[in-house]
C-alpha cells in the first residue's frame, strides 16, 4: 500500500508531469485560459491516460513475450489514437452529456506528448499493473492541478498591468515559471514521508 | 500556391528565424524545455528530430498521391513512428549516452507537433525536393532554438559548458559563474523562464521586421485541425 501512495504523490507534486518532467506544454499553454476548460480538458487527459495504461500495459507483455519491444512506439501511439476515436464515439452515442464536457478534448489529446509520456515512462520504470495505473492516475492528478492552478493565475495576469513587450506569450511562461518553481518546494517530500 | 513560387533557399532558410518552429510557431515546446538543461542533449536532441523531419517529409511528400486524404493523419504518423523508432535504435547503437540523457524523449519525438505540423502543412501538399528542404531547414531551426536554450541554461546553472565530444568530456572553461553557479537555470522553473525571455527577443525581432508577435495557435498548430468541428474550433481558440 505504501508504495502505491508513494507513486502517486510523487507523479502528483514532486515529479509534476507539466511542471518538472515537460509533458503536456501544449494544452498547459493553450488551454488554461479559463478554469472551466482547464478542468475538462484534465479530467479528459485523466480519462484517456488511465485507459490507455490499461489498454496497452498487456499489449506491452505481448510484443515483450516475442521480442518486439522495437515496435512499442509505433504501436502505443496507434493504440492510443484508436482508443480514444473509439471512446469519442462511444461517448457520443451513449452518454452525451459526458460526451458534451469532455468530448469535445479528446481529439486534442491524440497527439499529447503526455499521453504516450506515462505509457513509455511506466514500462521505463519497470512498474507492473496496479503500480502503472496508480501512476497513470497520480499524472493525471498531477495534470490536472497545474492546469487549474495555472488557469486562476492566468484570470488574473489578464487585469494586471503586464510591460508592453511582454505581453502575451513571454508572461505566461514567466509565470508558468514561478508557479513550477512553487512545486519545487515539495522536493523531498515523497521520501520523507515514506522513509 | 504560392509557396511553390518561393525558391529552395528561401524553403530553407525560412525555418532558421522568420518561421523559426519553435521560437515564432510555438511548436515542439515540450522537447525544447525537456532536453535543454544542456549543450549536448539539446544539440542530440535537434538532430534526431532533424534527420526524422526530412525522413518523414521525404516520404510523405513521395506518398503524397497515394494516400487518401481521410485517412493521411494516422498514415502519417506510421511513417514518422517508423522513423522514430530507426532514429531511436540508431541512438541506442551509437550514442547510448545521448540516450541515456533523452531518455523517454526520444520515442516522444512521434508526437512532436513540428513533424506532423510540416506533413499536415507542407510535405503533403509539394514536390519531394521541396519537402526534404523545407525539412532540413525546419530541422536546423529547431536545433538552433534547442541549442540557444541548451546554451543559455548549462551556462548559467552549472557554471561551463561539457560536451564530450569536445576536449576529452572536461569542461570547455569556468566562467564568472563556475563557483556558484544559478543552480535554478537547469531547473523546471529555469526552462520556462529562459523559453519566455527567447521568445520575446524573437518578438522583437520580428517586430522590427514588421512581423506579428509569436502566439500560440492552440487551434492552427494542432494536427487536428482539418478534423476539427466548429464549436471545438471556438473552444480551444478562447
Amino acid at each position: 500500500m505504501k508504495i502505491f501512495f508513494s507513486i502517486l504523490l510523487t507523479a502528483i507534486l514532486t515529479q509534476n508531469f507539466v511542471l518538472a518532467k515537460f509533458l503536456g506544454i501544449c494544452p498547459f499553454l493553450g488551454v488554461s485560459k479559463k478554469t472551466k476548460t482547464a478542468t475538462g480538458m484534465s479530467l479528459a487527459v485523466i480519462f484517456v491516460m488511465v485507459l490507455s495504461t490499461a489498454v496497452t500495459y498487456p499489449i506491452n507483455t505481448l510484443l515483450v513475450n516475442n521480442d518486439l519491444e522495437y515496435l512499442q512506439t509505433i504501436v502505443f501511439i496507434l493504440v492510443i489514437a484508436a482508443l480514444v476515436q473509439l471512446v469519442e464515439i462511444v461517448l457520443k452515442k451513449y452518454m452525451p452529456p459526458l460526451y458534451n464536457s469532455l468530448g469535445i478534448y479528446l481529439p486534442l489529446i491524440t497527439t499529447n506528448c503526455a499521453v504516450l509520456g506515462v505509457v513509455l515512462l511506466n514500462i521505463d520504470n519497470g512498474y507492473g499493473f496496479a503500480e502503472s495505473m496508480v501512476n497513470s492516475l497520480g499524472a493525471g492528478i498531477g495534470f490536472l492541478v497545474a492546469m487549474v492552478m495555472f488557469a486562476g493565475v492566468r484570470e488574473r495576469m489578464e487585469s494586471s498591468d503586464v510591460p508592453e513587450s511582454l505581453k502575451g506569450l513571454p508572461i505566461t511562461l514567466v509565470a508558468a515559471s514561478l508557479v513550477s518553481m512553487s512545486f519545487l518546494g515539495f522536493a523531498g517530500l515523497v521520501e520523507n514521508l515514506f522513509a | 500556391m504560392a509557396e511553390k513560387k518561393r525558391s529552395l533557399g528561401k524553403e530553407l532558410t525560412k525555418g532558421f528565424l522568420d518561421e523559426n518552429p519553435v521560437l515564432r510557431l510555438v511548436l515542439g515546446t515540450c522537447p525544447t524545455l525537456a532536453v535543454s538543461t544542456s549543450v549536448e542533449s539539446a544539440v542530440g536532441m535537434g538532430l534526431a528530430a532533424t534527420i526524422v523531419l526530412i525522413c518523414s517529409n521525404i516520404a510523405i511528400s513521395a506518398l503524397r498521391k497515394v494516400i487518401p486524404s481521410k485517412v493521411r493523419i494516422p498514415a502519417y504518423v506510421v511513417v514518422i513512428a517508423s522513423f522514430v523508432t530507426i532514429v531511436q535504435m540508431l541512438v541506442k547503437a551509437f550514442a547510448p549516452s545521448l540516450d541515456e540523457q533523452l531518455g523517454v524523449y526520444l520515442p516522444l519525438i512521434v508526437v512532436n507537433c513540428i513533424i506532423l505540423g510540416r506533413a499536415e502543412a507542407f510535405a503533403g501538399k509539394n514536390n519531394v525536393l521541396a519537402s526534404a528542404v523545407d525539412g532540413l531547414g525546419m530541422g536546423i531551426g529547431f536545433t538552433i532554438a534547442l541549442f540557444t536554450m541548451g546554451f543559455i541554461r548549462e551556462f548559467f546553472g552549472t557554471g561551463t559548458i561539457t560536451i564530450s565530444l569536445i576536449n576529452n568530456g572536461k569542461e570547455l572553461w569556468t566562467p564568472l559563474f563556475g563557483e556558484n553557479p544559478i543552480l535554478i537555470f537547469i531547473l523546471a522553473p529555469g526552462g520556462f523562464f529562459v523559453f519566455g525571455m527567447l521568445i520575446m527577443l524573437a518578438n522583437k525581432i520580428a517586430e522590427k521586421k514588421g512581423k506579428p508577435k509569436a502566439q500560440l495557435h492552440s487551434c492552427k498548430a494542432c494536427p487536428m485541425f482539418a478534423t476539427c468541428t466548429s464549436s471545438e474550433k471556438e473552444d480551444c481558440e478562447r
